[in-house]
């Protein structure tokens, strides 16, 4: 039988061009027709250290980024120490046979080992040897039969219209590669057959600003943060030709204030950070709570606690979501599965803020925002749901901004509409705005007020739990497992029980959520009473979303897996918990 | 003349919380007559404030009103200017939300040259927690933060940080003058790119020290000793006057302004497009924007 899927591992130092070098062959596998996933485990260096990056492409859509590599590129010797093991049998290893040994007593047999002169060819190309990856790359393209003119077209997108002579001679460079394999017998014979029907590839960051665009934002303030800072620089390079205004700020402080200004202002408002920036806008996105102001906060997680591993996974700031802020104020959490959910998820937020004039926090992580993906054409024809204007029918003279509503959500006037002005105020405060904190906290009739205004803020999450996604179960009714998850976790998870199923017959499913707050308490005890026993499966230490879980609805998930080294979930790994769990 | 609106116009139902012969009730008339001399409609204005006594003025006029968390006035008025340049915005607070807590946000505010006047009622002192000392708090101040030998610390001179830090309208006034501080403020609404107004506004509370009688004392006007407020060297040295120097003299009035350099605003390419809040939602041309990743 033909092998569906393939992958390669592209490993060097920082500064090799080890990112580049797999983009571009991300790129080819998408335009070779293969649904692609992409994982980078980089370091917090910029030249140096030891980076890799693998790129798997199936003719089935993926559900991770693969075990195994087919290949691994070979970019320095530290490479080749790291990864040579991991190749299966079948597979190869590229790597320049003038600096980089191999050690055979660590290679699986039937691996082929493509030693080719990378450096010294790249030299008959351009004297500083710049292109010794391009070498290895159409070395790549070549062992995989892929087609050359995807090749030609990725380094076309590259350097485009400006350098076309560099763009060509990466072409020749690719070419040396590809003939050295060759003349070293030829390609692996894996027998896929591409359809070479180009898919859409992105990362999960790129989906999540495709879908603030679609949903109209205008406004973006943000301080650079791995792994959050493609956002900024996506919308910095196409903000403008839709009228988004986007600002890198002095410290997050100022990108959660600035975004509340806009948003009170009246434009859809966002910014985006990590767990580090996030733990400095609490303040501020409890003002925006307070005052009733609507925005969107991207949180992409990445390993804590403090700095932590700046570029590596985990879901570690989901108490941090969920406790942001002094005081209770109410808020919506969505976590996005895949880059599909990155687009239409971000876009409900702007509806769910401004209709619930509150901040809503969409959480990601690492191995979702920065992966690449391919996904199905997206449908930027989402609705657009502004929520209750003052001015829409209401008059100056009866306006009363926090005025006390069954559903919590109280008549909103933009600055510059004659007639409605008021104060958006962080003290606690009247309807009409006027404070009670200082010399009328404590009357009687002020004490009666403070509740009834606190109540009415907390009645929006009656409508946000309405408004929002559901909890799911996916995979067969009855099965002896249920996984429990969150996020980006899907992939691995869904992955891991059709390898069960087939490995050793054993029948599981998953509960996930993409909702993570307000939680849907009746949905999911309703759900958990098909589930028969179960495996909360999350990126941290303390189980962050079974603690959730059990405070919401009683339950107690009976087994927990968390990993909190830094790297994303394998499916291999789920799929040996669930049979030990179940065994 | 008839004017559209009357002094009242501006005034909001809500009576100040301060105490009685406080420096901010000058400020608060002196913005009122500045708003009220330049006629601005009162729901083009919107007035964004922090955290203490004086940030509780945007309350006390008919404007919009944003009063925010401390020291985190001047992003949230930058956030709402750049999502609708066509409001008046301007920015009240005291000395230790702008000049403390706040003061990355100040200096970040003034090198971008936002169009955006920002009013310091400076009284030295933390009069809402009841008497810490503050930023500009003078060396040797007793306070109930500092009660055995005083503040240790050297006084934030606002008026040298904002010249270094690219304000291009730079003035200081004293609450004993509410005619001259109008007409600063006025100035500073007027002027296109960012404004601080240092306002002495004594604190009859906490501080016992920088009094309306020691101001009375020691202040003179720079406009009469011919400073030239184009001049920035000028600018510099008399700013270095006080605290820096001595405390005998203290200069008021406009130090420098910069009329020529455009503002943050005139820069920013997504306003090219008008008004953020003014235009249309979502996307025309998704196929275009999605083949970028085929």
């Amino acid at each position: 039988m033909s092998k569906r899927s393939l992958a390669l591992r592209v490993g060097g130092a920082a500064g090799d061009g080890v990112s580049s070098t797999a983009e571009s062959f991300a790129k080819i596998s998408a335009r070779s027709g293969l649904h692609t996933w992409t994982y980078s485990s980089y370091q917090s260096v910029i030249r140096g250290g030891h980076v890799w990056t693998q790129v798997r492409g199936g003719l089935d859509p993926l559900l991770s980024h693969g075990d195994d590599p087919d290949v691994v590129l070979c970019l320095n010797q530290q490479t080749m120490d790291v990864h040579q093991a991991d190749v299966p049998e079948g597979g190869a290893i590229i790597y320049d046979v003038d600096s980089v040994k191999p050690d055979p007593t660590k290679i699986r047999k039937n691996v082929r080992l493509i030693g080719i002169a990378l450096r010294k060819k790249a030299q008959t190309l351009s004297p500083n040897a710049l292109m010794r990856n391009t070498v290895a790359l159409g070395a790549a393209v070549q062992l995989f039969d892929m087609d050359f003119r995807h090749v030609e077209s990725a380094f076309k997108d590259i350097w485009g219209d400006k350098k076309p002579e560099v763009a060509q001679q990466n072409l020749q460079a690719a070419k040396l590669g590809a003939s050295a394999v060759v003349e070293m017998g030829g390609s692996l014979h894996l027998g896929l057959a591409y359809t070479n029907e180009a898919k859409y590839l992105m990362t999960g960051n790129e989906a999540l600003c495709l879908g603030a665009l679609a949903a109209g934002v205008k406004f973006l303030a943000q301080y650079p943060m791995t792994p959050a800072s493609s956002i900024l620089h996506w919308f910095a390079s196409h903000g403008p030709k839709y009228g988004v205004v986007v600002k890198q700020v002095e410290d997050e402080l100022s990108a959660m204030n600035m975004a509340v200004g806009a948003g009170f202002a009246g434009v859809r408002s966002m910014t985006a950070t990590s767990g580090g920036g996030f733990s400095l806008m609490v303040e501020a996105i409890g003002q925006a709570g307070m005052t009733e102001t609507p925005l969107v906060a991207v949180l992409v997680q990445r390993s804590g606690p403090s700095t932590g591993l700046p570029t590596k996974t985990e879901q570690g700031d989901l108490n941090l979501a969920l406790g942001a802020g002094q005081g209770d104020w109410p808020r919506a959490i969505l976590a996005p599965r895949h880059p599909e959910e990155c687009f239409s998820l971000t876009a409900q937020a702007f509806n769910l803020a401004e209709i619930y004039q509150t901040p809503v926090i969409v959480i990601s992580d690492l191995y979702l925002g920065e992966g690449f993906r391919t996904v199905e054409k997206l449908d930027f024809n989402v609705p657009i749901v502004r929520g209750m204007m003052a001015a829409d029918g209401g008059t100056a003279k009866d306006f009363r901004r926090y005025q006390i509503t069954e559903s919590g959500v109280s008549p909103r006037a933009l600055p510059g509409t004659k007639g409605f002005q008021f104060i958006g105020a962080t003290d606690e405060h009247m309807e009409n705005g006027e404070l009670i904190s200082d010399v009328l906290a404590g009357l009687p009739e002020f004490v009666e007020e403070r509740r009834k205004m606190h109540e009415k803020r907390m009645r929006k999450l009656d409508g946000l739990r309405k408004d929002t996604p559901r909890p799911e179960i996916w995979g067969p009714k009855n099965a002896d497992l249920t996984v429990i998850l969150w996020g980006s976790t899907w992939g691995a998870a869904h992955e891991a029980i059709l390898q069960v199923e087939e490995r050793e017959g054993v029948k599981a499913n998953t509960l996930e959520f993409p909702t993570i707050f307000p939680f849907h308490v009746e949905e999911t005890l309703q759900l958990l009473r098909g589930v028969k026993q179960s495996l909360a499966v999350e990126g941290n230490y303390t189980g962050q979303f079974a603690r959730l879980l059990r405070a919401e609805t009683g339950y107690k998930p009976d087994h927990f897996y968390g990993r909190y080294d830094g790297e994303p979930f394998a499916s291999r790994d789920i799929a040996d918990k669930i049979v030990e769990v179940v065994a | 003349m008839k004017m559209e609106f009357e002094m009242d116009t501006y005034k909001s139902e809500i009576k100040p919380t301060w105490c009685p012969g406080c420096g901010d009730f000058a400020v608060l008339r002196a913005l009122q007559t500045a708003i009220h001399a330049l006629q601005l409609e009162p729901w083009n204005i919107l007035i964004v404030s922090g955290i203490g006594c004086s940030s509780n003025l945007p309350h006390f006029l008919s404007t919009y009103g944003f009063h925010a968390i401390h020291g985190r006035a001047l992003p949230v008025a930058e956030g709402a200017k750049l999502a609708n340049p066509d409001l008046n915005v301007i920015v009240t607070g005291g000395d230790g939300d702008g000049y403390g807590i706040g003061v990355g946000h100040f200096i970040h505010a003034m090198r971008r040259n936002f169009d955006i006047t920002y009013v310091v009622m400076n009284n030295q002192i933390y009069g809402l927690t009841t008497g810490q000392a503050s930023p500009t708090s003078e060396k040797g101040m007793k306070t109930k933060s500092t009660p055995i030998e005083g503040v240790i610390e050297n006084p934030i001179d606002p008026i040298s940080l904002a010249l270094a830090s690219g304000a291009t309208y730079v003035a200081r006034t004293f609450s004993g003058d509410v005619k001259t501080m109008a007409e600063l403020v006025k100035g500073g609404i007027e002027h296109k790119g960012f404004a601080l107004i240092d306002c002495l506004s004594p604190c009859v509370t906490y501080n016992k020290v920088n009094t309306y009688d020691f101001f009375r004392e020691r202040v003179y006007d720079l406009a009469k000793e011919g400073h030239d407020p184009t001049d920035m060297k000028a600018a510099f040295a008399k700013a270095m006057e006080w605290p820096a120097v001595q405390r005998e003299r203290i200069p008021l009035g406009l130090f420098y302004r910069n009329k020529d350099l455009p503002t943050y605003e005139d820069l920013e390419i997504s306003l090219r497009k008008g008004s953020p809040v003014r235009q249309s939602l979502g996307v025309e041309d998704p196929d275009e924007l999605m083949a970028e990743f085929l």
